[in-house]
C-alpha cells in the first residue's frame, strides 16, 4: 500500500510539473505583459519594474524562478495588486471555493445515488419515469442557464433566497443547486442502470434465499457493487464541478478563487496565474488520487498490495 | 415416512409481451424426510421454476404462481406473506444455485456472507456466529477456516466457492435444501467431490434434498427418487432403481439412451429427435407426442392419466392403458 502511494505521489508530481510547464509556455506566448499598459510610464520606471518582477530575465530563468516559487510554496506578490501576495489571495478565496465545491459534491452524490436507487427499485414505475425525466433535464441544462433561472425565479420574483454573495447558509442554496444538478443527474442515471443490473445477479438471489430483508439486500449487497461505476466517473465529475465553480462564482458574485483565476489571465498577472493554476491542478490531482483509493476500498478485487502475488 | 413437502397441482405462469408462458403446468410431488429427490429434464422444462416457486423466489411480475399449493410442514407456502416467507427462507428451506462464481457477493468477505443468515434469523452473539461458521467450513471441507473467513470470493477456486455456498445454505440447519444444478458449472473431478459432500452432509444433518439437474450421472450418484419433468409436467416419477431399470415413459427411455455409457461399448448414442413444445401454447394432449416414436392419435388429443405401477413409480402415458398394450401386441404379431 505504502509503495503504491509513494508511486502515485511521484506520478502526481510529474503530472503537476507538466501542467506548470504548459501553463508557463501558454502564459508567455499570449501577447502582452502585466506592465505594458498605456500609463505613460517612462522607460526607466518600466525597466525597474521589469527587473523587480524578474521579467527582464530570459524565459528559462523565469521558468526556473517559477518552479522555485512552487517548490517553496511562495508565489510572491501579485503584480496587479502589489499590496497582496498570491498566497493571501489563495488563502482568502480557497476556503469559500472549497466550501462551495465540497457541499456541491456531497449534495450531488447523495441525492444522485438516492434518486438512482429509488428509480431502480420502482423500475418502470411512475417514480422511475419522473426521476429519469428530471435527470435528463439536469444533464441537458447548462449550470449557468440554471443559475440565472434560479436567480430570476427564486431570488428576484419570489424573494425566497438572497441573490448573491456568500455570507449565510441561505446564500449557499442557489449556487449549490445550480452547480450540483448536472452531476446529480449523471450520478442518478448511472446508479439506476448499474443498480438494475446488479439486482439481477445471482448473489442478490442468494441473499433473498437467505431470507434477508429487502432493505439489507439493497444497502448491504447491491449498493456497494452498484457504486463502482459511480466512483469511476467521480474523477470526471470533480473536474466538471471544479470548472463549474468559476462560472457559478462569477454569476453569484461569490468571492472565491475562481474570480482571481479568470481575472489574472485577463490581466496577465503572471504570479497569480501560476499560483491559481498550480493550486487548482494540485487539488484536482489529489482528489483523483482519493477516488482511486476509494475504488480499492469498495472493490476488494482491486487490491493495491497483495502478499500472494495478485497485483 | 414423514412427508415434509407436498406440492399439489402447481401452476406457474410468466406474462410477457408475446403472451403468457405456462412454465409449470400442474406439478405434483412430495418429499420425505431425509430423502433426496432429483428432478431431471432438459433445459426449459420448468424444473428451476418449480424450485424457485417453492422458495417463492419467482419474480412477480412477470411470474406468478397461478394455482396449486406447496405444503411444507402443513403450512401452505403459496399463501404466506412475503414477510412470513422471509422467516422460512434460509432457516427451514435453503437454496444452492448453479454457478458458484456468481452466487457470492464479490465485495463482502466470506465470513460476512456466511454469518449474515445466522445473524438475521437467530439471536446469537458475534462470537457464537463465528464458531458456527468455522464449524460449517470444517463440515464442507475448507482448510484454514479461521483465515479463510476474512477473505473475499475472488480468492477462492470454483469448487471452494461451491463449498462455501453449501455451507451458507446449511448454516441455519434447514430441513430442506434445494440444489439447482449444483455441479453443472464445475469440472468433473470437483463435481465428484461436491456430490460426495452432499452425501456426507445428508448423513450428518439428515437434511432432505431436492436436486435439480439435467445430468443423469449426478442423479445416479445421490438421488433416492427421481422425477422426470417435460414441458412443465412431471411425466414419470419413481425410485432411482425404477427409473434407471424399468423406465416406462418413452421420454424417460429416450433420456437414458442419450447418455453416453462406458460399459456398453459400440452401442450407438440415440438422441431424442425434435424439440420441446412451445410453452406459450402447450399442446392439450401429451406434450411429448410430436417426438414420441409410439405416438397414437389419442396422445395428441387427451393428456393421459397417471398410472401407479408401484408405491413410488408413477407414469403419465397412454401406453400404460390396457388397450394400448393389446394394440402393441397385435401389431407385433402381424
Amino acid at each position: 500500500m505504502l509503495k503504491y502511494i509513494l508511486k502515485r505521489l511521484l506520478i502526481m508530481a510529474v503530472t503537476l510539473w507538466i501542467i506548470v510547464t504548459l501553463t508557463f509556455v501558454l502564459m508567455v506566448s499570449i501577447p502582452g505583459s502585466p506592465l505594458n499598459e498605456e500609463r505613460g510610464t517612462n522607460e526607466t520606471v518600466q525597466k525597474n519594474l521589469e527587473a523587480h518582477y524578474n521579467l527582464d530575465e530570459p524565459y528559462h530563468i523565469q521558468y526556473l524562478l517559477y518552479l522555485k516559487s512552487i517548490v517553496t510554496l511562495d508565489f510572491g506578490p501579485s503584480i496587479k495588486q502589489p499590496n497582496q501576495t498570491v498566497n493571501d489571495l489563495l488563502g482568502r478565496g480557497f476556503p469559500i471555493s472549497f466550501e462551495l465545491g465540497i457541499v456541491t459534491i456531497l449534495v450531488a452524490v447523495f441525492s444522485g445515488i438516492i434518486l438512482g436507487i429509488v428509480a431502480a427499485l420502482k423500475h418502470n414505475g411512475i417514480i422511475d419515469y419522473m426521476a429519469m425525466s428530471l435527470a435528463v433535464l439536469g444533464i441537458s441544462i447548462p449550470n449557468f442557464v440554471l443559475a440565472t433561472l434560479l436567480i430570476q425565479q427564486l431570488a428576484v420574483k419570489y424573494e425566497i433566497f438572497p441573490v448573491a454573495t456568500w455570507s449565510s447558509p441561505a446564500h449557499m442554496v442557489l449556487p449549490i443547486i445550480a452547480l450540483a444538478t448536472g452531476p446529480m443527474a449523471i450520478i442518478a442515471r448511472l446508479t439506476r442502470s448499474t443498480m438494475l443490473e446488479v439486482l439481477t445477479q445471482d448473489y442478490i438471489k442468494m441473499a433473498r434465499a437467505k431470507g434477508l430483508s429487502p432493505w439489507k439486500i439493497v444497502f448491504k449487497h447491491a449498493l456497494k457493487n452498484a457504486l463502482m461505476p459511480v466512483v469511476t466517473i467521480m474523477g470526471t465529475l470533480l473536474a466538471g464541478i471544479l470548472t463549474g465553480t468559476f462560472v457559478i462564482e462569477k454569476i453569484f458574485a461569490i468571492p472565491g478563487m475562481g474570480k482571481y483565476f479568470v481575472e489574472s489571465i485577463n490581466q496577465r498577472d503572471y504570479p497569480v496565474i501560476m499560483g491559481t493554476t498550480v493550486f487548482y491542478s494540485a487539488f484536482l490531482i489529489f482528489m483523483l488520487f482519493l477516488v482511486d483509493i476509494a475504488y480499492g476500498i469498495l472493490d476488494p478485487r482491486i487490491k493495491i498490495h497483495k502478499k500472494g502475488g495478485e497485483s | 415416512m414423514e412427508k415434509i413437502l407436498d406440492v399439489k397441482d402447481l401452476h406457474v405462469t410468466f406474462t410477457t409481451y408475446g403472451g403468457t408462458v405456462k412454465a409449470v403446468r400442474g406439478v405434483n410431488f412430495h418429499l420425505n424426510k431425509g430423502e433426496t429427490l432429483a428432478i431431471v429434464g432438459e433445459s426449459g422444462c420448468g424444473k428451476s421454476v418449480t424450485s424457485n416457486a417453492i422458495m417463492r423466489l419467482i419474480p412477480d411480475p412477470p411470474g406468478k404462481i397461478s394455482n396449486g399449493s406447496i405444503h411444507f410442514h402443513g403450512k401452505d407456502l403459496v399463501r404466506l406473506s412475503e414477510k412470513q416467507m422471509r422467516n422460512i427462507r434460509g432457516v427451514d428451506i435453503s437454496m444452492i444455485f448453479q454457478d458458484p462464481m456468481t452466487a457470492l457477493n464479490p465485495t463482502l468477505t466470506i465470513g460476512t456472507q456466511l454469518m449474515e443468515g445466522l445473524r438475521q434469523h437467530k439471536k446469537i452473539t458475534g462470537e457464537e456466529a463465528k464458531q458456527k461458521a468455522l464449524e460449517m467450513m470444517n463440515l464442507v471441507g475448507i482448510p484454514n477456516p479461521e483465515e479463510r473467513l476474512k477473505q473475499y470470493p475472488h480468492q477462492f477456486s470454483g469448487g471452494m466457492r461451491q463449498r462455501i455456498v453449501i455451507a451458507m445454505a446449511l448454516i441455519c440447519e434447514p430441513e430442506l435444501l434445494i440444489a439447482d444444478e449444483p455441479t453443472t458449472a464445475l469440472d468433473v473431478t470437483i463435481q465428484a467431490q461436491i456430490l460426495e459432500l452432499f452425501n456426507r452432509i445428508q448423513e450428518a444433518t439428515g437434511v432432505s434434498i431436492i436436486l435439480i439437474t439435467h445430468d443423469l450421472g449426478v442423479v445416479a450418484k445421490i438421488a433416492d427418487r427421481i422425477a422426470v419433468m417435460y414441458a412443465g409436467k412431471i411425466i414419470e416419477v419413481g425410485t432411482k432403481r425404477e427409473i434407471f431399470y424399468q423406465a416406462q415413459h418413452p421420454y424417460t427411455k429416450g433420456l437414458l439412451k442419450s447418455v453416453p455409457r462406458l460399459d456398453l461399448q459400440g452401442e450407438k448414442l440415440t438422441p431424442i429427435d425434435g424439440t420441446p413444445p412451445d410453452l406459450f401454447s402447450p399442446p392439450v394432449g401429451c406434450p411429448f407426442t410430436a417426438r414420441c416414436p409410439f405416438a397414437m392419435e389419442v396422445c395428441d388429443k387427451v393428456y393421459p392419466g397417471t398410472t401407479e405401477l408401484s408405491d413410488a413409480h408413477k407414469v403419465d402415458c397412454w401406453l400404460q392403458d390396457e388397450r394400448a398394450k393389446q394394440l402393441l401386441a397385435s401389431t407385433a404379431n402381424n
